[in-house]
């Protein structure tokens, strides 16, 4: 079947001249999570942003169904008035779903992130984890095809975060939705990824791409081995070889 | 098996979170240390406010000058624990001349919340409206209302709503301030979420820029009905005629006759009202938003 998400020579200026993406071209299929790397200010976040419409590009073409876009920020964007079902809530809300069933689709989704029993809790009464969590079940509500991740652990501690990539991964292999995961750490991308593509810097372009070869579910001691280690110095090494 | 675990090791973390982030299992002790020094401030700010009002009239002022400012307890006798003699003295004219600016107050306040905050909602979604309006509602913060009295006198008939329009041109200004500036200051993410799923402009009103301009709102609230109450003393003084009259005018009658006790007493009665709005507000704020809103504990 045609990709879920697809990028076709796709480039951007944006209207002060700035060139932020080069002709970049890949696809994603259902089933496939993407993740790219990329020195900072490279415009791996602009791939995101033009993937769910927020911009659009001004070279080539993107093809997503837009209808069926999950999006995760960089910080978890929870509304402060809503407790964790009423944020859970609000993009079924915004689709028009009934209140029935939407309260059906928000309680599958908190049970599904593990935040069963924190429904009536406030954003602030939470910790950065569970924000997170609320904001992923917020996204998964609407069973997206197509998943963006724009640095959504970045700002969490290395042990939630770990724990949160194996929770998104165990989403990804219930849902089998196509991913595309921006991040900075190299571990992540590899640990999480089914391919990781590396970006130079601006403008952005795809300059290598890795496929990762561990199956699913890959399990934490992965990150021990010394096959991951490997992949882990070659994207590392590309990484580098994108910042010159 | 791993849901589990990760849901107790989430929940110590919010354990051990900072205790700005905890609502419910605040420790009694800080409380009850709360309560001695919420109370003792005040009461050592009242005596002293007390003492010095004493010596005031009984040791500063030269003894043909201190009917200005009678004893404390002269302006108990005299202002609160005398009914009424005659039309004018005692408790009874005061309280109803409170109660007409009251009633003005209350009207007024209402109309500058639903003009307001019209106004600050056209402009927050209407970039000319808001470049068109500001200039002049700056301008009118600062314009005297001494010197628009005739013209105020000139275009409206009858003193209760020329009394009422007073009030709206003293409160206008914070409320459309707050509420505009709470509407213009979501979060742009929160704004791209709204954007992802396609929310019509009433829509992201309504469920995004209200609720979030919500603790902004509050504060244009309570200063707005504060300034209601000074809104409905000025107005009274400017805008009266025989029969009952507001506080603001009754206080002027007070002055004019050099009554001190009755003086002092419409003043003090009128401040507990300004300050009863003032907790009245909070209270509402409290209620409506103290549950996600930090700022509105404490209160």
């Amino acid at each position: 079947m045609a990709g879920a998400l697809g990028f076709k020579n796709v480039g951007m200026t944006f209207p002060d001249g700035t060139k932020a993406l080069g002709g970049v071209s890949f696809d994603i299929n259902l089933g496939e999570f993407v993740t790219v790397v990329g020195p900072s200010g490279c415009g791996k976040s602009t791939l995101l942003r033009i993937a769910s419409n927020l911009e659009v590009e001004t070279e080539g073409k993107c093809e997503i169904d837009r209808n069926s876009i999950g999006y995760v920020f960089q910080d978890a964007t929870l509304l402060p008035w809503r407790n964790v079902r009423k944020n859970i809530e609000i993009i079924a809300e915004l689709h028009g779903i009934e209140k029935t069933k939407r309260t059906k689709l928000a309680q599958d989704a908190i049970d599904l992130v593990g935040l069963t029993g924190f429904e009536d809790k406030y954003p602030r009464q939470l910790s950065g984890g569970m924000r997170m969590r609320a904001s992923l079940a917020r996204s998964l509500v609407m069973k997206p095809r197509v998943f963006l991740f724009d640095e959504p652990f970045g700002a969490l501690d290395e042990i939630t975060r770990e724990r949160l990539n194996d929770e998104l991964l165990r989403l990804f292999q219930i849902e089998g939705f196509a991913g595309l995961f921006i991040t900075h750490s190299i571990a992540e991308a590899v640990y999480m990824s089914t391919k990781v593509l590396v970006m130079s810097a601006r403008p952005g372009q795809i300059v290598e791409s890795f496929d990762i070869p561990f199956s699913y579910p890959r399990a934490h001691s992965l990150r021990y081995e010394p096959k991951f280690a490997e992949i882990c110095g070659e994207v590392s090494l590309a990484l580098r070889g994108a910042l010159v | 098996m791993t849901v589990t675990n990760s849901i107790e090791e989430t929940s110590t973390i919010e354990k051990s979170a900072p205790p700005s982030l905890r609502v419910d299992d605040a420790p009694r002790e800080t409380k009850d240390r709360n309560l001695v020094s919420d109370f003792a401030g005040p009461i050592v700010v009242f005596v002293i406010f007390i003492s010095l009002w004493y010596l005031l009239s009984t040791q500063v002022l030269p003894p043909q000058k201190r009917f200005l400012l009678p004893t404390p307890h002269r302006v108990i006798e005299e202002g609160f624990l005398t009914w009424s003699v005659g039309e004018q003295r005692g408790l009874k004219p005061i309280l109803r001349s409170l109660w007409d600016s009251i009633k003005i107050a209350v009207i007024g306040l209402f109309i500058t919340i639903l003009i307001g905050t019209t106004l600050a909602t056209l402009m927050a979604t209407r970039r000319w409206m808001e470049r068109a309006t500001w200039p002049y509602l700056v301008a009118l913060q600062s314009a005297p209302i001494l010197a628009m009295t005739p013209l105020i006198r000139a275009l409206i008939d009858g003193i209760r709503l020329q009394r009422i329009l007073v009030v709206v041109l003293i409160a206008f200004f914070p409320i459309v301030n707050n509420t505009l500036f709470g509407l213009l200051s979501v979060d742009k993410s929160q704004h791209e979420l709204f954007s992802l799923h396609g929310a019509s402009k009433f829509t992201r009103l309504r469920k995004l820029q209200f609720p979030a301009a919500m603790p902004n709102i509050f504060v244009g609230l309570r200063i707005s009905a504060g300034l209601s109450v000074i809104g409905a003393v000025v107005g009274d003084f400017y805008f009266r005629q025989g029969g009952v009259v507001g506080i603001g005018a009754q206080i002027d009658i007070y002055r004019s006759r050099l009554w001190g006790s009755e003086l002092i007493a419409a003043i003090i009665l009128a401040s507990i009202f300004g300050l009863v709005v003032f907790i009245l507000f909070g209270l509402l704020s409290k209620v409506a938003i103290g549950k996600w809103h930090t700022t509105t504990r404490g209160q």
